[in-house]
């Protein structure tokens, strides 16, 4: 797997955090449907938080975890998207 | 009636745990990995349920609707992404890791884990007293809350130390026969139970009030601001490093990280991490919307009271109040219950194997683990009579202590430049700053007391001023544990950066062969 992709995912990561707490509704009172709009936005987050996992185990898991035999630093092959294959140690 | 019937059906959870432990018994091995970890067989749904259920219990139920009834439902947020979006990535970058390792090692501690890894019994034995050291207080405090809540239900006639003294015994009596595999079972039953009373309850009292528009109009007649996101409460800072902390800190409460250990397979890994934020908000929303809610509604909490069990009261059967109640004491327990277990786990292979005796063989193990459920629960129930609170302290900020173990950890699983020093410099530094920032009081107390001596005069108002500087309760309203996470992160990197790895270190443990298929 190579390195943009981590990146890419890490990145996906981070948005999920940061958004989950609407803060472009700070000081926003809006109320729709008896519940106040930014509680909307988090349950919607939060589903889509689920879509976005469900999507990195179909594609990703393993990314940054396992090792892939002789590809340890990695712009080698392209790994497939199957279950399990992976890049090298993530520095973090 | 109501008492009877409440008491009633605490009995008869009681009961029927006692049977799924029962049952749970006749299928175990007499061996240590099978009574801590199941023999890492656990299925979606019960890893899911049992992790949701140890991780959210009587708070969930108790101090988060007080919380949104006081201050508003920004909590909803703060729990969505402490636990449903930090703790679900923190669930594959430490959890789905350390299944690998432990597939492999067959490691059962976090300890154990990082001890092999780093050559280091010190190590072993620091991350599990550590762990022990904010673990207890916390088990006690459920210990007090149990016992308290049986005072109120009996209006006194089942006085604390009794109340908390059997339900001490019964899981005690509990969690030595079932171990992990009867707990996970009644956790996820009792997950499920939460999740389905939770919103039954939000739904009776929307129908009785008049639907979510009525009871939000009333909840802004009476407190406009609850409805704005963000108040002098709920300030970014203060959401995020409670969010941040707590979400770190659950990740190495050792009841939720010896989870990590116990999956059956990927799949379930994979299944329960996307699963994992719909869950999270199917439970938060309608129970804190609840406590929201319950502010506009025309009814009173004494002080000291909690909200849920009054707004049922007054707005549902009493029967289904009970059983809300009920299952908010089984979920007090149940989260103790794995609290024992793990604890015992950790003192058993991570301190007395070591230390004490190292040719433990895998039966004497067993024995030697069910023991030590026993003498934890025992010490933390005696210990919760004098009600000490120094230890009350301790329990209320143990997820903050426990966040302090997460960045060193973190570091050593991604970083192959760890040496031994450095996670263990980053341990100590970042327990002792939280720690002493927690108590800087006492800090100051004693400091005063030196100064009395002339010797030291000169030198005490100004190690006053150095200790009141940099050890405070917020920094420019981040708290100290954020503050203290970073500084572990930022001494197990730098001290890695300057020390050689010890010769015993396994330096690639973490990093190849890892494949579990």
């Amino acid at each position: 797997m190579n390195r943009l992709e981590r990146v890419g995912w890490l990145a996906v990561a981070i948005v999920l955090c940061v958004f989950t707490i609407p803060w472009f509704f700070w000081g926003d009172s809006t109320v729709v449907a008896g519940i106040p709009l930014w509680l909307w936005w988090h349950v919607g987050w939060m589903l889509l938080a689920s879509v976005v996992f469900w999507l990195f185990t179909q594609r990703a898991w393993g990314i940054g975890i396992e090792p892939k035999e002789g590809d340890r630093e990695g712009p080698g092959g392209r790994p497939e998207p199957t279950d399990g294959d992976a890049g090298g140690g993530e520095r973090l | 009636m109501s008492l009877s019937l409440q008491l009633g059906i605490i009995v008869g959870y009681l009961v029927v745990a006692l049977l799924v432990g029962v049952v749970a018994y006749r299928m175990t091995e007499r061996t240590a990995e099978d009574f801590y970890l199941a023999s890492r067989t656990f299925g979606t749904v019960v890893l899911l349920f049992t992790t949701f259920a140890t991780l959210l219990s009587a708070f969930t139920f108790f101090a988060g609707p007080n919380v949104a009834y006081a201050e508003g439902p920004e909590w909803v947020l703060v729990m969505g992404l402490m636990d449903g979006i930090i703790f679900a990535i923190l669930w594959y970058l430490i959890g789905y890791k350390q299944w690998l390792l432990g597939q492999t090692h067959e490691y059962v501690t976090l300890g154990e884990m990082l001890g092999d890894r780093f050559g280091s019994r010190r190590l072993r034995g620091l991350v599990a007293g550590v762990s022990l050291l904010w673990l207890f207080p916390y088990v006690m405090l459920q210990q007090v809350g149990a016992g308290t809540a049986l005072e109120a239900l009996t209006d006194g006639a089942l006085p604390y130390a009794a109340g908390a003294g059997l339900i001490t015994a019964f899981m005690i009596l509990y969690v030595v026969v079932a171990g992990m595999r009867g707990i996970a079972w009644t956790d996820t039953l009792q997950g499920a139970f939460m999740l389905v009373t939770t919103w039954v309850a939000m739904l009776w009292l929307l129908a009785v009030v008049g639907g979510p528009s009525v009871a939000t109009s009333a909840l802004e007649a009476e407190a406009a601001g609850h409805l704005t996101l963000g108040s002098e409460f709920y300030t970014p800072q203060w959401m995020l490093s409670t969010a941040i902390t707590i979400g770190f800190g659950v990740a190495m409460f050792p009841q939720v990280n010896q989870r990590f250990f116990a999956a059956g397979s990927r799949t379930v890994l994979k299944r329960s991490f996307a699963l994992w934020p719909i869950l999270c908000v199917l439970l938060f929303v309608p129970s804190f919307m609840i406590g929201a809610w319950a502010r506009g509604l025309d009814i009173t909490i004494a002080e000291g009271e909690n909200v849920l069990p009054v707004v049922l009261a007054e707005f549902t059967p009493i029967w289904f109040a009970a059983l809300v109640i009920a299952g908010a004491m089984a979920a007090m327990m149940s989260s103790s219950d794995s609290m024992l277990l793990s604890g015992s786990s950790y003192f058993t292979r991570d301190l007395y194997r070591p230390f004490i005796d190292r040719g433990l063989s895998e039966r004497r193990e067993d024995l030697i683990a069910r023991i030590g459920v026993v003498a934890f629960a025992t010490a933390a129930f005696l210990v919760s009579l004098e009600t000490p609170a120094t230890l009350f302290e301790l329990g209320d900020a143990a997820f903050s202590g426990f966040a302090q173990l997460t960045l060193p950890v973190l570091v050593a699983l991604y970083w192959r430049k760890t040496t031994r020093a450095g996670i263990i410099a980053g341990i100590l530094s970042s327990q002792a700053f939280y720690l002493s920032a927690l108590f800087v009081e006492s800090i100051v107390a004693a400091l005063e007391a030196v100064g009395q001596f002339p010797v030291a005069a000169d030198v005490v108002p100004m190690l006053i001023v150095v200790v009141t500087t940099v050890l405070r309760e917020s920094y420019f309203g981040w708290t100290a544990g954020l503050v203290g996470m970073g500084v572990g992160l930022f001494v197990t990197v730098g001290v890695s950066l300057v020390t050689s790895p010890a010769a015993e270190e396994k330096l690639t443990l973490y990093f190849e062969g890892l494949r579990a298929d």
